[in-house]
């Protein structure tokens, strides 16, 4: 195709070139003692001065040893349960009920938000009720599961279900909500007909609140599965971290209901930290949204 | 037909008479429901844009401008009259680039072409030759949110480009721009608009750079939005904005457009 020389001497060729070079964005880079420094540092900081806080209290003596132990001791128990290899089963079976739960609300919370965000109709009438199911906690759920299922695994994904569902539907519904409109109109404009608009633009566009859904539902679905375990216990339900907790309060073992709800928190964490925030990261850098530091 | 640049003069001869690019008879657009007497948006509007033609329309806000191009655009019915489009479709361009900013560049190009059917081998070829085109040969790779203003309306033709359209609808889209590098854009926009063949319809409030860029420029008058004037512009093209004959046209159509506003105060 005959695409004229730039001609580099000329006026209209370096004039552009000027312009695009001083308006552009440039990039900044950061380096790894900087991230460092600036987001693994804080947080343990704010851990530290907690421990010293509760170590206070311990030395203190607000409460007697069995009523609130110290954290050396909570320490010691946690690394005893952790080198006995008994939480390690419990571990496991909570973090696959827990992301099998998930992956199954994913499975159908999204299908769900995408009608409920594009369906007028449905909206309407869906809409308040999953807000609704939303601010439901979902430990309410625990007592009819039980009796529909009895002490199953059934019983205990169908409170996960109905945590983490609503949550991931109405993240996608809000995702949807915040679509420029001019983005749909230049979509049709480019041929894109209905599914090759959703394909194409609706789902991309509404990506970064339906990962801001994601993310909170994982929260809904690991706090709904501890809160069954905890209050739904039988042997054949095997031995989750709920359970663990339940079995701490049993034996009036506070440092290992400390210790298991640090495993929680940590398992909570870790999921949050590997899978959804660099996922969140990285829709929002592609778009140019988040800011250059975090 | 191809993007490429046509070798048969774009001016129509007389004996092949070819159909024009872009044809609305008697078109009128109102919102109002029967009986309401709200005026309608658009009235009575007869316009032919002759195939590689490019025709500026001007107005005051309100006077149904961008209506005019959504309807060319077929995003909206007319209420009455007729549309006519070569090819049955016209590429739309926005006062904002309107870039899909989860892609880059090249891929907002790329997905143009990929909703007109081209296959996969073709469009990144296709992209890049595009983006040649409006000089930005290299910002394929780059995110969207990394480009210049000008840079991104740049892409933004490319992709109306890949459509294949035979007519182009822009709507101010130079509007948010500062006055040089706006200068500089349209430059460019003659340049692809010789290149390619195409029909242009351009519109904008800024009566210069109607008369910079249009070979016929059309008043709408607001309220209903009725055909107040048109001019053709002789002066041949390259045009600069400053230059007398463009100022002295542009001073006349002024004069047009400020009677046509002021007629508003005195109803």
């Amino acid at each position: 195709m005959p695409v004229p020389d730039s001609e580099p001497g000329s006026i209209p060729g370096l004039l552009e070139a000027g312009l695009d070079a001083l308006e552009a964005r440039a990039r900044r880079p950061s380096g790894a003692a900087a991230t460092l420094r600036r987001s693994v540092l804080p947080p343990l900081l704010a851990v530290a001065l907690v421990a010293a806080l509760w170590q206070a209290a311990y030395v203190a003596r607000l409460e007697p040893d069995w009523v609130l132990p110290g954290p050396a001791e909570v320490w010691q128990s946690l690394l005893g349960a952790l080198r006995q290899g008994d939480v390690w089963p419990s571990i496991g079976q909570s973090v696959s009920r827990g992301l099998l739960g998930f992956v199954a609300s994913v499975l159908i919370g999204t299908p769900l938000g995408l009608l409920v965000g594009t369906l007028r109709p449905l909206r309407v009438a869906v809409g308040p009720v999953l807000a609704g199911l939303q601010n439901l906690p979902s430990v309410a759920w625990v007592p009819p599961a039980v009796m529909f299922f009895g002490v199953t695994p059934a019983a205990l994904y169908s409170v996960v279900l109905l945590g983490a569902i609503p949550s991931i539907a109405l993240g996608l519904v809000s995702g949807l909500d915040q679509v420029p409109p001019l983005f749909l109109l230049v979509g049709r404009n480019l041929g894109a007909r209905r599914l090759a608009s959703v394909r194409h633009v609706l789902l991309p566009a509404a990506l970064a609140g339906y990962v801001g859904g994601l993310r909170q539902g994982w929260a809904f679905a690991w706090r709904s599965l501890m809160a069954a375990e905890i209050i739904a216990v039988s042997p054949s339900l095997g031995h989750g971290l709920g359970r663990l907790l339940k079995q701490a309060q049993d034996a009036g073992d506070m440092g290992l209901a400390f210790c298991t709800i640090i495993l929680i928190l940590c398992v909570g964490i870790l999921v949050n930290l590997l899978v959804f925030a660099p996922l969140e990261r990285r829709v929002l850098r592609s778009r140019g949204l988040a800011g250059q530091d975090t | 037909m191809t993007i490429a640049p046509s070798t048969a003069p774009a001016v129509p001869t007389a004996e092949s008479a070819p159909e024009p690019a872009v044809r609305l008879s008697s078109v009128t657009k109102t919102y109002a429901g029967p009986g309401t007497d709200r005026p309608p948006v658009l009235e009575n509007i007869d316009l032919t844009v002759p195939p590689g033609g490019f025709t500026c329309v001007i107005g005051a806000s309100g006077c149904g401008k961008s209506t005019l191009l959504t309807l060319i655009a077929g995003l909206d019915e007319p209420t009455f009259g007729r549309i006519d489009v070569a090819g049955g479709h016209a590429a739309l361009m926005f006062q904002d680039a309107a870039l899909f900013p989860w892609l880059t560049a090249g891929r907002n190009v790329e997905l143009a072409l990929r909703l007109r059917g081209v296959r996969r081998a073709e469009r990144r070829a296709e992209a890049e030759r595009l983006l040649a085109l409006v000089r930005l040969d290299g910002a394929r790779d780059q995110p969207v949110h990394q480009l210049s203003g000008g840079m991104r309306q740049r892409v933004a033709l490319a992709r109306a480009l890949a459509q294949q359209s035979k007519v182009l609808l822009m709507d101010e889209p130079f509007a948010a721009l500062d006055a040089i590098t706006r200068d500089v854009l349209h430059d460019e926009l003659i340049r692809v608009w010789q290149e390619t063949g195409c029909a242009v319809v351009f519109v904008t409030h800024n009566v210069r750079e109607a008369v910079r860029l249009g070979r016929q420029v059309v008043l709408l008058s607001s309220r209903p939005g009725r055909i107040a004037g048109r001019w053709e512009v002789e002066i041949p093209q390259p045009r600069r904005i400053e230059d007398a004959g463009v100022a002295e046209l542009a001073g006349r159509i002024t004069e047009h457009l400020r009677e046509e506003i002021s007629r508003h105060a005195r109803t």
